[in-house]
Order: C-alpha cells, then structure tokens, then sequence
C-alpha cells in the first residue's frame, strides 16, 4: 500500500465547456499540482451531445477535451498529474477511445491508464423506469415525465465521486467520466488520497466546499468577482484556483505564483454564494453539505484556509438532468441612435408588435428589452436613467412558440423596419435572426439503487 | 443609504430562479443587511421583474444572505428569451436597493 500524502493539490482547468483553453497548460506547468479537474456540463450540454451522437456514434462527448489534452498529455504523464473531467458526456468511451488514440500518437502507449465512468446515461431506460412507477416528476412544477415522454432528448443521472474514486483507485490516471457532479471530480481525488470512507460526512462536505469553490474555475480568483474589481490585478494572466487539501478536511485555495487574479476571502465567498440554494442543505449524491458550518481565513497573500465544514449523510435518491423538445425562440436586434435614441426603439418596437398581431402569429412569449436602458436591471434602471439623453439604444425583441412558422415568420420583420420605420436605425449587419431549437431541462430524482455506475480502466 | 455601499453580491440560476448572494462588505454591517434586507423588502424591490416569491437564507459564517429569487428568469436557462436568461446580474440589480437607516 502506498503511504498516504501530507497534502494534494487540485487544479481547477475549466470552468465549463468554452472556457479559457490556456488554463490547463498553465496549471499544469505552472508549480506543482497532483490533480487536474475539468468541468465541462452544463445542465442542456448533454442534449446537444445527444444529438450530435445520434448523427455520428463516435461524438457525443466535449471535442474540445482532446487537443487539450493533446498539449498537456506529455507533460501529465511526465509529472504523474493525474486528470478528472466529465468531458465524456454522453459517449464517455467514445471519449477515452480519441483520448487513448492521442496518447498512442504522442508515443505515450504503456505509459497512461484510461479510467471511463458510465451509467448515467438513463434514455434508453426511461420507458422501463416509467412502468416501473418512477415518475420522475419535474422538481420545479411537479409534472410527471409522461407529460413530455415523447419529447426527451437526453436523460442523466448525477454521479458522485464514488465511480471516479474507484476508477483511481484501479490505477487510472485520466479519468473522463459521463455526467459526474462538478463537486464529485474534486471531492474524489481527496477520498482516494487520503482514504476518506463513503460515510465520513464531515470530510466528504469539506470536499464538496472544495470542488464548489473551484467548479466555476477563475471565478474564485478574481474573475468576475464585484468586491474591489478594478484593482483585481493583471486578469490577463489570471491563475486558476488550485485547492490544496490536507487529509483532516481542511483545504486552502490558492493559485500559481506569478499569475494574475486574486484570492481573498471576499472573492471565495462570492463564489460560495453562486447558484446557491438552501446553503444548510447543499445534496450531493455524496454527502448534505451545510454551507453555514464554512469558516473562511485570509492565510496569506493569494491564500484562504477553509475549515470546519460539517456534513450529514446522503439522501437515497439522485438528481436527474432531463433535456426535452420545448418549441422553438428568436431574437432581433436594431441600433437607434441619437436624437431620441429610445423613444425611436419603443416606437419600432410598438410598429413590430402591431404587424406581428395583424399578421395572426402566435406566440408563447414575446420580450422586449432595451439594451442600454433597461436589459440587465429592468424597471430599477428606467427609473433613473437619462432616457431623454441617451447616445444610442439597442432594441432586442424576442419571440417564442411550439410554432416553428411563426418564429420564421417573425425573423423576417425585422429588417424591414429599416427602410419602413423609424429612422436612425443601424446595426443589422449580422443579418435575419435564425429560429432556434429549444431543449429545456427537466431536473428530477430517482432512487439511487435505479443507478449502477460503471467504471472500467485501459491501458494505452 | 445605497445597499451597494454596504455589500457585494454574485448571482446565479437554478430552472427559473435567480439566487443573490449578498456579501457584507464588513462583518459589522452584516447584522444591518439582516434587520433590513428582508425577503419581503426584496419581494418589493423585484415587483414586476419577478413573478413568484422571495426567500431569505441566513449564513452569519460568511456575513452573507442568500435570496431566492422564484420566476425571475422568463422560464429560464435556453427557454428565457432574456438578455440575462441565467440571473447573473440580478446582483447588482439588488445592490440599486435604497435602505432606509436610521442617522
């Protein structure tokens, strides 16, 4: 048995899929780092993925995933950094099948271990799953799935840490998983290392603090942080946030030296806070994390020491991301300039709407905003601003219905309005909006003995 | 006073609820964001851009209150047909909130 480490050091690579692709190559080669974790879904990625497998059998996962590790396979395999990231999607061996071609390009054969995580994936089951009497009713309306059955394009359990643990333990050192929580890659590394049990709640929720801190990449260490913003330094060289893990459960969060950014306490409790729920009840298929037991400290400089997290055990059931065929949305845009910037919006606005209404088209939605007045913070902002004065102003208007004709017909009146209505009016160079497909998300729970997860590991 | 001068916020999504987390931006001013900015004076401040109810989440730990913030998002995630379909500026919109201290 191989003696457990003082500490491990965790490297955020990307927050979601589209983020900073330098990222990676710097944690890795930026100080020393034990884990590398990659985040890359979102709650519609999987449906998207859906698809694109539906067309070829060999995609359904994040492309983006291999050039990356194109770049930064020698160097991991060089360090003994070891890899975890959900970038498998919905085809995770699809996934590990280019991640292992690559490393066999790179004469990296014999050297790596390809850990694959399945069992997620629940579309095939659904049918069975439904007749079995698990509804999988919607969290937020308490619609039963029957509702929409006919229109699911994707459905996924979360998995925890657990399979990811187990796919270390059998030696794995890329670990590239279906739809594994954002936390459970990070929490996994600390239960493998430090031999953390399955019901060491208190240690498992410190993990869970510590993957949420570092899921969203940058965005605990100075990116897109509001407390002191314009003295957050050199955000072009921004290091990612690294935890570094001691095996009581305690952890700090740090980056490399000589990178941009900033980590304070201010900064790590803003990321805390994201897309926070009930923060005494943070569930996860691992453990129930109580955000109120966290006690921050400023260590040193680029450094905040977590400790005290408490945790309670699991539930028995698991999250489910449905994706479902909702209808179908666009959105115009025009640029009215000055004089009279915003009342000549509004009143293209009311001439759209009108022809929209004379024309019969019906719509579930249609939104108007003001870009410039009131797009971001509604009537709060119309209140106070200059709307008598404004240099510019940019109508946005958009439509949505089950109807995909009524939304290609929309597209078409916006470029009219050009020559036909009001005038000092710019910025259509983009050309007629196109209607977009829409998939909504329909989050449920299923008992987690519905659920075996799958871990197999390859050598390369 | 402006609630900007007293705090920090992030925000988020969750189906078509925004959360704001809202960070004292010192310990002392936590027990003010407390007495004051209560789900029903936030419930006020969002008339009209929110169309279900206000929750309050205390955690005195990190000085900070967590809203929720019930049909705020126009459905929300890829059904929203919002600039801000994720809530991420909800922060700041609640940050315009005016308290009314005493001197």
């Amino acid at each position: 048995m191989t003696p457990r480490p003082a500490t491990v050091r965790i490297a955020a690579g990307q927050g979601f899929w589209g983020d900073w692709l330098e990222a990676p190559y710097r944690q890795v080669t930026g100080g020393p780092v034990d884990y590398l974790m990659m985040d890359y879904l979102a709650e519609v990625t999987m449906s998207i993925l859906q698809k694109q497998k539906a067309r070829d059998p060999s995609l359904g996962y994040a492309t983006d995933f291999i050039p990356l590790l194109e770049r930064i396979l020698p160097i991991v395999a060089e360090r003994r950094i070891k890899v975890t990231a959900n970038a498998g999607g919905v085809n995770p061996r699809g996934c590990a099948q280019a991640v292992a071609e690559t490393a066999r390009r790179l004469r990296l054969g014999g050297k790596l271990r390809i850990g694959v995580v399945t069992g997620d994936d629940l579309l095939g089951r659904l049918d069975g799953l439904l007749a079995r009497g698990h509804e999988l009713r919607n969290l937020d309306t308490g619609r039963p799935l029957s509702d929409v059955r006919d229109r699911v394009l994707s459905a996924n359990a979360y998995l925890g840490a657990s399979p990811v643990v187990e796919a270390l333990r059998g030696g794995a050192d890329i670990v590239v998983t279906g739809r594994v929580t954002d936390t459970g890659l990070t929490l996994a590394p600390m239960m493998h290392a430090f031999g953390w049990q399955p019901d060491a709640w208190d240690l498992l929720a410190a993990g869970t603090v510590a993957g949420h801190t570092i899921e969203c990449g940058a965005q605990s260490s100075g990116g897109n942080s509001l407390v002191d913003w314009q003295r957050v330094p050199d955000l072009a060289n921004v290091g990612y946030p690294i935890v570094d893990a001691a095996p009581d459960g305690t952890f700090e969060i740090c980056k490399h030296p000589g990178t941009g950014g900033r980590i304070s306490v201010a900064g790590v409790t803003e990321q805390l806070v994201y897309e926070m729920g009930n923060p005494a009840e943070y569930i996860t298929p691992d453990c129930v994390a109580d955000f109120t037991t966290i006690r921050l400290e400023q260590t040193g400089k680029d450094r905040v020491r977590v400790s005290g997290v408490r945790g309670r055990p699991a539930t028995d059931q698991l999250k489910v991301s449905i994706g479902y065929f909702y209808g179908y949305k666009a959105v115009g845009t025009l640029v009215y300039a000055w004089p009279d910037a915003y009342e000549k919006a509004r009143a293209a606005d009311r001439i759209l709407r009108q022809r929209l209404a004379d024309l019969g088209l019906a719509f579930e939605a249609v939104l108007t905003e003001f870009v410039g007045v009131d797009a971001t913070h509604g009537p709060l902002a119309r209140a106070t601003a200059p709307l008598d004065r404004l240099p510019e102003v940019q109508l946005r208007i958009g439509v949505r219905s089950p109807d995909k004709s009524s939304v290609e017909r929309f597209t078409r009146e916006i470029a009219p309005l050009i020559l036909n209505g009001p005038p000092s009016v710019t910025g259509f160079a983009g050309g007629r909006p196109k209607p977009e497909e829409i998939v909504a998300y329909w989050p449920a729970l299923l008992d987690k003995q519905m659920v075996a997860p799958c871990v197999e590991v390859v050598e390369v | 006073m402006p609630l900007v001068e007293l705090a920090h916020a992030r925000s988020g999504d969750k189906g078509d609820t925004a959360n704001v987390g809202l960070i004292a931006l010192k310990p002392e001013y936590y027990p003010i964001l407390v007495k004051h900015v209560t789900a029903a004076r936030v419930a006020r401040h969002f008339k009209g851009m929110i169309t279900g109810p206000v929750e309050r989440y205390e955690l005195p730990n990190l000085h900070a209150l967590n809203f929720l913030l019930h049909g705020a998002l126009d459905g929300g995630g890829t059904i929203s047909l919002k600039t801000d379909a994720q809530g991420k500026v909800f922060s700041t919109a609640l940050l315009r909130l005016e308290l009314e201290l005493p001197r």
